[in-house]
């Protein structure tokens, strides 16, 4: 380290602290999924055909999450009804 | 009772045979009787690391196979008696670690041994899964770099579900980080994740930090683990590490840069 770098290291420096935030955001996502039950997809697939015998949603109209707490599971269904659900029935 | 260990990492070339050959050695000198497995079926390397190529002539899938016996199959190391080393087979598939074998042998082992160590290939495929199968403790060898980190993280993950004791409902394995290829000065240049920063994520029990180091490139020129080679920071870290692992308390050497004086911080050096 010369004369020049003294002075420079007072400046915030680094790519370490990059690296830790990247990895905590990473590793928070990965550990989610990891703990999700491997149900979920087939769970939604067939939740979203009964509902399609009756209502004409999307493909993408059902969101199927699942959260661990610290006592418990939540899981939540997100259905996302058509405009025209009211005229079919 | 054998206690056995497994050296994992997912990501490759962190450091798991090193580690693997300088604990298994640490542990033999301290007066354990100690084997060491080499799990990478294909790329068997542990062999080379510990200095025994030349004598394996029946290796861990002869012995699966009952090709050979156990006796005939375990190299005794010439440093340390209490020391037996496990080749890996070099022709044959991994698919040749059958579950049932692998537990066959390990039993058979788990009779006249303290510790078993057992060196996981990279990744998580079936060698991988079958060095921790039967595991009590982990030691989880990460670099202080993303991608390891990570891997680690992973590691974690299949540890605690794909594991006899979690299959079987007992006491999970005992998971030990070990962060290798440090480099103090590094870290306090804002360069490189510190042994904290590693901890936040992973939050696992530190074994110990082994630096960045000459000696371990030399010391598997040599085929000698390093934790023998006593003048080296590497083979102290080591050496703490195996202490730290049979519950001595032990202060982490070697985390903190040396401090330069002001006029090599002037004039560079």
């Amino acid at each position: 380290m010369g004369l020049l770098d003294y002075f420079r290291s007072s400046q915030p420096k680094g790519s370490a602290n990059m690296a830790k935030e990247r990895l905590q955001i990473l590793v928070a996502h990965d550990r989610a999924e990891r703990h999700r039950p491997s149900y979920l997809p087939n769970l939604q697939r067939e939740i979203l055909e009964v509902i399609r015998k009756y209502v004409d949603v999307d493909m993408n109209a059902v969101s199927v999450n699942y959260e661990q707490e610290e006592t418990h599971e939540v899981l939540e269904l997100n259905i996302v009804l058509p405009d025209t659900v009211r005229n079919r029935a | 009772m054998a206690r056995i260990i497994v050296i994992t990492s997912g990501k490759g070339g962190v450091g798991k045979t090193t580690t693997a050959a300088a604990l298994a050695m640490g542990l033999a000198q301290r007066g354990s009787r100690t084997a060491v497995i080499d799990f990478d079926v294909g790329l068997r390397n542990l062999d080379l690391i510990m200095g025994c190529e030349r004598r394996v002539v029946y290796d861990f899938v002869n012995v699966i196979n009952h090709e050979a016996n156990l006796n005939q199959a375990l190299i005794r190391d010439k440093r340390c008696d209490n020391l037996y080393v496990l080749p890996a087979s070099q022709t044959r598939d991994k698919d040749a670690l059958t579950k049932e074998g692998v537990g066959r042998v390990l039993d058979e082992l788990s009779q006249g041994f303290d510790f078993i160590v057992c060196d996981s290939p990279a990744g998580i495929e079936h060698g991988a899964t079958m060095a921790m199968y039967y595991a009590d403790d982990a030691v989880v060898v990460t670099n202080p770099e993303v991608s390891s980190v990570r891997d680690s993280d992973r590691m974690l993950g299949i540890l605690a579900s794909k594991s006899r004791r979690a299959e079987a409902n007992e006491e999970p394995i005992r998971e030990f980080l070990l962060l290798t290829r440090y480099d103090a000065a590094r870290v306090d240049n804002g360069e490189m994740l510190s042994v904290k920063d590693v901890q936040d994520i992973l939050s696992l029990n530190l074994l110990g930090v082994i630096p960045e180091s000459k000696a371990v490139l030399n010391a598997s020129n040599a085929g000698v683990p390093v934790i023998l080679d006593r003048e080296s920071d590497a083979g102290l870290a080591y050496g703490d590490a195996v202490g730290r692992y049979l519950g001595e308390d032990l202060p982490h050497r070697f985390v903190n840069a040396e401090k330069k004086g002001f006029f090599s911080r002037l004039f560079g050096g």
